[in-house]
């Protein structure tokens, strides 16, 4: 396969998209390495969607810039951009076999012995021997291949994915990620990938960025993003966080204390995004773990009190609610590893946590704690 | 046969074998529910057929005063087509030049209704349909007003010197083609936008991000998606404009006649049944026979 020479990093600079009052994309600026998965995540109408159009082409920029290496294409059209889309809903063209569906992109470029390529791309998406079947004959999943493999046998110097496992079922959609990311891994070409679904973007990205009414709230790997989230849309969207309103009271070198609902906390520095004023003082579900009474918790952690309010087994953990005496329910994840107690409605208990798993958010003065995760709501709710 | 066929066992995926019980009774039902509809095509499409088949065939020397002996005068065949085959000709060259108009204007009209008019796409509908509330006869009496020695159009074409001072448009094979086009657009129209209407804009897209122009994609998406309403709105229209012979009648003259009206006034002036009926199996046949290698050229089987 003929490499096309490294075109560099993909970087937005400044880019803004507004469709008459309402701004999509608001100034935008980030960098995407050569080589790496790239997951924009964010619910949607965040801007996500947009963002991708306008790399592809098919929405023309407000202003900005889209570079690729030190060349700007925000004003090319798409079928002169080295960039290749998977969409949505795949696309292909219904009128076209399988073969020709592949083939469309080298033919469009005048390139007329297209048959090993299609060959070794249809056997890269494991099609073999699906040439001269229409779309409409194929599976959801096998699609979604064909359209894939549509778009890579240009290589391209960034492949788009739009959401691209959305209408697949469950099983299918972690088949497919695994498979994505072995082709990436594969290919070595520069993926961004579009969702709303957090599992899937942190399943799949070397990166991901969290968007938020068309700005990104917080970027970075994965695994750094879910454990020290920088806002609390972060926190709540991507997977789910209790997150306590309290205040900064002070600091002892090392730690930051608060105060909240009368009780007396300290996360250490390093976890803290803000050392005064109003917080939010974060702890994951499954960081937090149930005690009977406040006799048990280990030394040096730090526990709140109150009655479980509900507990539902889901197979491979517990979750339980934990009503704190001034009314919020927090959320503990147990795993049902065997050794533990089982609590149910009603008992008296303790959620203790590793001061260490804690995290330390700015909060708006005004904002309550908030312990459910963020569900796909429309832009601008939570701004 | 093959889909009756399919009827008794249920519709092809449903899972569910049908009732073992009452066997007898839907093995026949999809018969009886054909059974008006068949009776209708029997008594006023075959057997006048056929009648008209076995008129083709009788004595041309017979009349209607002395009536008809069938003697299988397949004769009646190259002596019609001998003598009417210029307007054979013109009908066929008349329509053909009428579709080739009608496409210009229809396809980005339909496409233009069906993909760019957003709201307004109804009312645009309707303009297609509307000129239908009217006869047929009346909208091409207008265009006899329209085309008229003294009318406006000719005035300005006489004007601008695309027509010479003593210049007409009616009763010239420019007048026939152009009714031939006004009156069957809309059979052209019609099934184009139901085809277009269907065609996603994804695919544009798509086609766009694989390197196609928007020339190329419209040659080898838009087109290609379209084709099924491409050609039945082709036939649509090819059909009965071949055998049309008002537009002939009220804005040519005989030497503007189609085929149409040499049978018109075979049944009617002359009283030549055999002749008349010769010649309408000879239309039906060339148009059977054109509409064939057409199908074949175009090659979709997603309308045969």
């Amino acid at each position: 396969m003929a490499r096309e020479t490294p075109a560099g990093d993909l970087r937005l600079a400044n880019l803004t998209k507004t469709f008459g009052a309402f701004t999509a994309v608001d100034d935008l600026s980030l960098t995407i390495p050569q080589g790496s998965f790239f997951a924009l995540l964010g619910a949607s109408g965040c801007g996500k969607t947009t963002t991708l159009r306008m790399i592809a082409g098919l929405e023309e920029p407000t202003s900005g810039q889209v570079l690729l290496g030190d060349r700007d294409i925000a004003r090319l059209r798409p079928y002169k951009r080295p960039v290749n889309t998977v969409f949505q809903s795949y696309a292909l063209f219904p009128h076209l076999d399988i073969f020709e569906n592949v083939a469309f992109g080298l033919r469009r470029r005048g390139i007329r012995s297209v048959d090993q390529q299609v060959r070794q791309m249809l056997s890269l998406v494991q099609l073999d021997g699906y040439e001269r079947r229409r779309p409409a004959q194929l599976s959801g999943g096998q699609q979604q291949r064909v359209a894939l493999a549509r778009a890579l046998i240009n290589h391209p110097q960034v492949l788009l994915l739009d959401e691209p496992l959305g209408a697949l079922d469950l099983k299918l959609r972690r088949q497919m990620q695994i498979e994505l990311k072995r082709i990436q891994t594969e290919v070595g070409i520069t993926f961004v990938h579009v969702t709303h679904d957090q599992e899937e973007a942190m399943t799949m990205a070397d990166t991901v960025a969290v968007m938020n009414a068309g700005r990104i709230e917080q970027l970075g790997p994965p695994a750094e993003i879910y454990e020290f989230p920088a806002t609390a849309f972060v926190a709540n969207f991507l997977g789910q966080s209790n997150l306590i309103a309290g205040e900064v009271t002070g600091g002892n070198g090392n730690d930051i204390l608060v105060t909240a609902h009368g009780g007396r906390f300290s996360v250490p520095a390093a976890r803290a995004r803000t050392n005064r004023g109003p917080v939010h003082l974060g702890v994951r579900p499954e960081k937090l773990h149930l005690v009977a009474g406040a006799g048990q918790v280990p030394a040096g952690c730090q526990y709140l009190e109150g009655t479980i309010s509900d507990a539902s087994y889901v197979g491979v953990s517990t979750q339980y609610l934990l009503r704190t005496g001034w009314g919020t329910e927090v959320s503990v994840f147990v795993a049902n590893s065997g050794a533990q107690q089982r609590f149910v409605p009603g008992n008296r208990a303790v959620a203790y946590w590793d001061p260490r798993h804690a995290f330390l958010l700015g909060r708006r003065a005004g904002d309550d704690d908030r312990t459910t995760p963020v569900l796909d709501e429309p832009v601008g709710a939570s701004s | 046969m093959s889909a009756l066929a399919h009827v008794p066992t249920g519709s092809g995926q449903s899972a569910s074998p049908p009732p073992a019980a009452r066997p007898g009774r839907h093995r026949l039902l999809p018969y009886l529910l054909l059974l008006p509809g068949a009776a209708w095509l029997f008594l006023f499409f075959a057997v006048p057929l056929l009648q008209l088949a076995a008129a083709s065939l009788y004595d041309p020397d017979g009349s209607l005063s002395t009536g008809y002996a069938l003697t299988w005068a397949f004769g009646n065949y190259p002596t019609a087509l001998q003598a009417y085959w210029p307007q054979f000709g013109r009908s066929f060259l008349y329509a053909g030049i009428a579709l080739v108009l009608a496409l210009l204007m229809g396809y980005p009209l339909a496409y233009a209704i069906a993909q760019k008019a957003g709201r307004w796409k109804n009312l645009l509908l309707v303009c297609v349909i509307a000129p239908m509330f009217t006869s047929f006869l009346v909208r091409t009496l207008a265009w006899k007003t329209i085309l008229s020695d003294n009318g406006w159009l000719v005035g300005l074409l006489r004007d601008v010197h695309l027509l010479g001072p003593d210049g007409r448009l009616l009763a010239t094979p420019v007048a026939v083609v152009l009714g031939l086009t006004y009156n069957f657009l809309p059979f052209l129209v019609l099934p184009l936008y139901a085809s277009l209407e269907r065609l996603d804009y994804r695919l544009l897209e798509a086609s766009s991000d694989l390197y196609a122009s928007p020339l190329k994609t419209f040659r080898r998406v838009t087109l290609p998606v379209s084709m099924p309403g491409l050609i039945a709105g082709t036939l649509l229209f090819f059909i009965p404009a071949t055998g049309d012979y008002i537009n002939a009648e009220l804005l040519g003259t005989p030497n503007q006649y189609m085929i149409g009206n040499v049978i018109d006034s075979a049944f009617l002036v002359r009283l030549d049944y055999p002749q008349g009926a010769a010649l309408s199996f000879l239309l039906m046949s060339a148009i059977l026979a054109v509409v064939f290698v057409y199908l074949r050229r175009a090659g979709t089987e997603e309308v045969l």
